[in-house]
């Protein structure tokens, strides 16, 4: 049965292409360089940590939909033929299922590297994470816990994910006692917190931007290391104003921390505050009460944001070292829309406006 | 021992299709009163289940029971097996069966293509279920509310969506009956009464349901609501809610499943391990259930039309199997070749292929003309290419909408953070794409 070719489409539509809406970049990416390692991009490393980890540890699962294969992102390429199916495998499309699965593997000690494939769709495991994951130690009076366990989840905005494919919720899990929460911002810092949390006696969640799994190439050692949680990394030193951010978003404010330098000869301080919760209050307040300015920038919506908690701790702790109140680049108060995306993101122009702005103030 | 095995013939040789469902109803007491070798006339009364005493032990095996039947009307050939089956649907309406389910497919080959190409930012294909769409679409009536998951666009189809509309709504363009808020293949409308499709999968099942219970509720109701998902999405929690709150509460709705085999990558065999989808209506939950080959074009309609009778009737819901093959990748994202040999794939896509079954049955019928139909295929390629640059060429709502529709009033701090960005794009316009946004 013939049922239509399509090849011929292309020719069709050649004489009036109009740019694409879609190939349209919001950040420039930074590497760390550390001078060693192997060329790998994010899910490369990420590949790369979860292979050490159930390399080293027999107890070590797997799991997730989609995860046999590789993943949808290619996270878990070859693992499943390296470990076996009893080990790496798929779980039904349950991420109520998936957390509360993992949940109990954690509670007999062994280890549980559970992928939720998308951060939009973690909502309905947030019972198992937020009542159960984050309290169970605390419950039992220290009789029962579920800390051998990790959760990976892809974040962030990618260009075109509209509503579904672009949150960025890790403020609803900063709200939560008991978890930790981080963000990468690229392949080795992504091997090194997936490591460090897999180690770590607490639920830990990982929030991976989705955006830099292939965007982010870095020289990552290839032995085994972790980075440590809760502590921010100070990637541009600054006397001016102080940029926080973390995942994609650290790309995007060092880019405007250079052109701040070249264009209004400001000097910014550039901090990765790579763990949500709990997170590193004294190297913010330290660079908060040396520069006086504090810029917070991030994907998810501003009220409630994490930087709420950021700007409200440090007007509390540096409040006399202010030349200038606490200011919060975001995204805005609405779902992550699909084609206004370009106008939601807390991009460079916002940024900088930012900068000009606490500077004039 | 076997528990429904004895039935089974029954079942197999459903004779009529209002008989379908008693009969399935009939074979699970039957399956009841034959549980252990000696049943007691005595039944226990405990609150929870209602069943006879029995003194032997048994471990009660998934392969004690046989399998739901597949309810089929039309063989590969195209030839009815059994002519009391054929709906007999007249000329006119089998043509529009068979091109609404030629323009989909063809449709969706080009709006893949253009997806290649960076025209659209995703697409989803419906390769394979062509049948189960327009099948089941065909079977209901304007009024009745339909909840889909995202790969029933068959279904508005059938319904009178226009290609221009499909089209503007994957380029989010200001004629988007969606206001560009959401990616491409998210379709409703209000008019077709069929509700904007979500990406979370099964969160729709609920609603369904509840939709289903406040229309019965209604004086006079004669709508139902029909619920597509797909056996990937039957996993979620909220399928299990949706099952149990049809039964207990007594929803008129048509939970519609569409087992394509896959869930992106997932094969059913890893989704579950019990008799499909159907497996868990009439046992599971107690729900009346129906089973079909949803290649089948004809089976997928008479039994869409019993079932919504039964709701109807009855004010109780239906589950509805329709087995298929998801001949595409899951999504312009995905690669399905990566976890499923080529050869399957090939199978489905030509002698199991729905619109080949049905094209069979209209040359057998005499109804099928190859160059007029060939014309048909041209016609609809030209529609819908000239769509796609119609649609390229219009521009995308103002992008103050953005922060319309978040409440039914804009509140104070979404105004004053639309003033915000007002006030930061005037002074910045060189960095954003204003010239493809309404003013």
């Amino acid at each position: 049965m013939n049922i239509i070719s399509a090849h011929s489409l292309h020719n069709y539509i050649r004489s009036n292409i109009r740019c694409s809406l879609w190939i349209r970049s919001y950040f420039t990416y930074y590497p760390t360089c550390l001078g060693t390692g192997k060329r790998m991009n994010m899910f490369n490393a990420i590949n790369n940590a979860m292979d050490l980890a159930l390399e080293e540890d027999k107890s070590a699962l797997l799991f997730g939909e989609d995860v046999g294969f590789g993943g949808v992102f290619r996270c878990s390429v070859n693992l499943r033929d390296k470990y076996g199916s009893r080990r790496v495998f798929n779980t039904p499309l349950c991420e109520q299922g998936i957390a509360g699965f993992a949940i109990g593997v954690a509670n007999t000690g062994a280890t549980a590297i559970a992928e939720i494939q998308f951060a939009d769709y973690i909502f309905p495991s947030f019972d198992q994470i937020v009542n159960e994951a984050a309290k169970y130690r605390y419950r039992s009076g220290g009789l029962f816990d579920c800390g051998s366990l990790t959760f990976r989840v892809p974040c962030g905005a990618v260009g075109h994910g509209a509503l579904y494919h672009s949150q960025s919720p890790e403020a609803y899990f900063a709200h939560t006692p008991g978890l930790c929460v981080v963000v990468p911002r690229g392949p080795i810092k992504a091997k090194g917190l997936i490591l460090a949390c897999i180690r770590d006696p607490n639920p830990c969640i990982v929030f991976e931007p989705k955006t830099l799994y292939r965007a982010a190439v870095e020289e990552v050692p290839t032995e085994y290391y972790t980075s440590q949680l809760g502590k921010a990394d100070i990637l541009r030193h600054g006397k001016d104003v102080t940029l926080i951010g973390w995942g994609t978003q650290v790309h995007v404010l060092l880019e405007v921390a250079e052109t701040a330098k070249l264009k209004l000869n400001i000097d910014c301080e550039v901090i990765d505050l790579v763990s949500i919760l709990p997170w590193d209050t004294d190297a913010i307040c330290s660079s908060a009460k040396k520069t006086g300015r504090v810029i917070i920038a991030h994907e998810a919506p501003l009220t409630q944001g994490f930087g709420s908690e950021l700007a409200s701790y440090i007007q509390e702790k540096c409040f006399l070292h202010l030349e200038a109140p606490v200011k919060r680049v975001t995204g805005w108060d609405t779902p992550f829309p699909h084609v206004f995306e370009p106008f939601y993101m807390p991009d460079k122009h916002r940024c900088l406006s930012a900068i000009h702005d606490i500077v004039k103030f | 021992m076997s528990f429904l095995r004895k039935s089974v013939h029954l079942l197999g040789s459903v004779a009529r299709r209002q008989q379908h469902l008693k009969v399935i109803g009939g074979a699970i007491s039957t399956a009841a009163r034959d549980y252990g070798s000696t049943p007691s006339d005595d039944y226990a009364n405990f609150p929870g289940a209602r069943a006879p005493f029995v003194s032997k032990l048994n471990l009660i095996q998934p392969e004690d029971y046989a399998p739901i039947p597949i309810y089929r009307v039309m063989d590969q050939d195209g030839y009815i097996a059994d002519e009391t089956q054929d709906p007999q649907l007249g000329r006119e309406v089998v043509e529009k069966m068979f091109r609404d389910m030629v323009l989909l497919n063809t449709m969706d080959k080009i709006l893949y293509e253009s997806q290649r190409q960076g025209r659209i930012s995703f697409y989803m294909t419906n390769f394979g279920e062509e049948a189960s769409h327009i099948g089941s679409a065909a079977a209901l009536e304007m009024r009745d509310l339909i909840y889909g998951q995202y790969r029933e666009a068959g279904v508005l189809v059938w319904r009178g969506f226009r290609i221009d509309q499909f089209i503007d709504q994957c380029y989010g363009n200001t004629n988007d009956l969606g206001r560009g808020k959401q990616m491409p293949v998210h379709y409703g409308s209000r008019e077709l009464n069929f509700v904007t499709i979500s990406s979370p999968l099964s969160t729709q099942m609920p609603q369904a349901v509840g939709a289903a219970y406040a229309m019965k509720l209604k004086p006079n109701n004669d709508a139902c609501v029909v619920c597509y998902f797909g056996e990937g999405a039957a996993s979620e929690g909220d399928a299990h809610a949706a099952f149990n709150f049809a039964a207990t509460l007594g929803s008129p709705v048509i939970l519609f499943c569409r087992n394509n085999g896959f869930a992106i990558s997932t094969p059913s065999r890893e989704q579950y391990r019990g008799d499909g989808i159907a497996g868990r209506g009439p046992m599971g939950y107690g729900i009346a259930t129906i089973r079909v080959d949803g290649t089948d074009v004809f089976a997928v309609y008479n039994a869409m039309k019993a079932a919504r009778e039964y709701v109807l009737k009855e004010n109780k819901p239906v589950v509805f199997e329709a087995l298929a093959y998801r001949v595409g990748h899951h999504s312009t994202s995905d690669d399905s070749t990566a976890y499923r040999p080529a050869e399957e794939i090939e199978v489905w896509n030509s002698v199991e292929h729905p619109i080949s079954k049905l094209k069979r049955y209209m040359v057998h019928k005499g109804w099928f003309d190859e160059d007029v139909e060939n014309e048909y295929v041209k016609d609809i390629r030209k529609k819908v290419l000239k769509q796609i640059a119609a649609s390229e060429k219009k521009l995308k709502p103002n992008w103050r909408e953005m922060f319309e529709g978040v409440y039914a009033e804009m509140p104070q701090h979404l105004i004053e953070q639309r003033n915000e960005l007002e006030k930061h794009i005037e002074a910045h316009k060189e960095h954003y794409p204003l010239k493809n946004f309404e003013k």
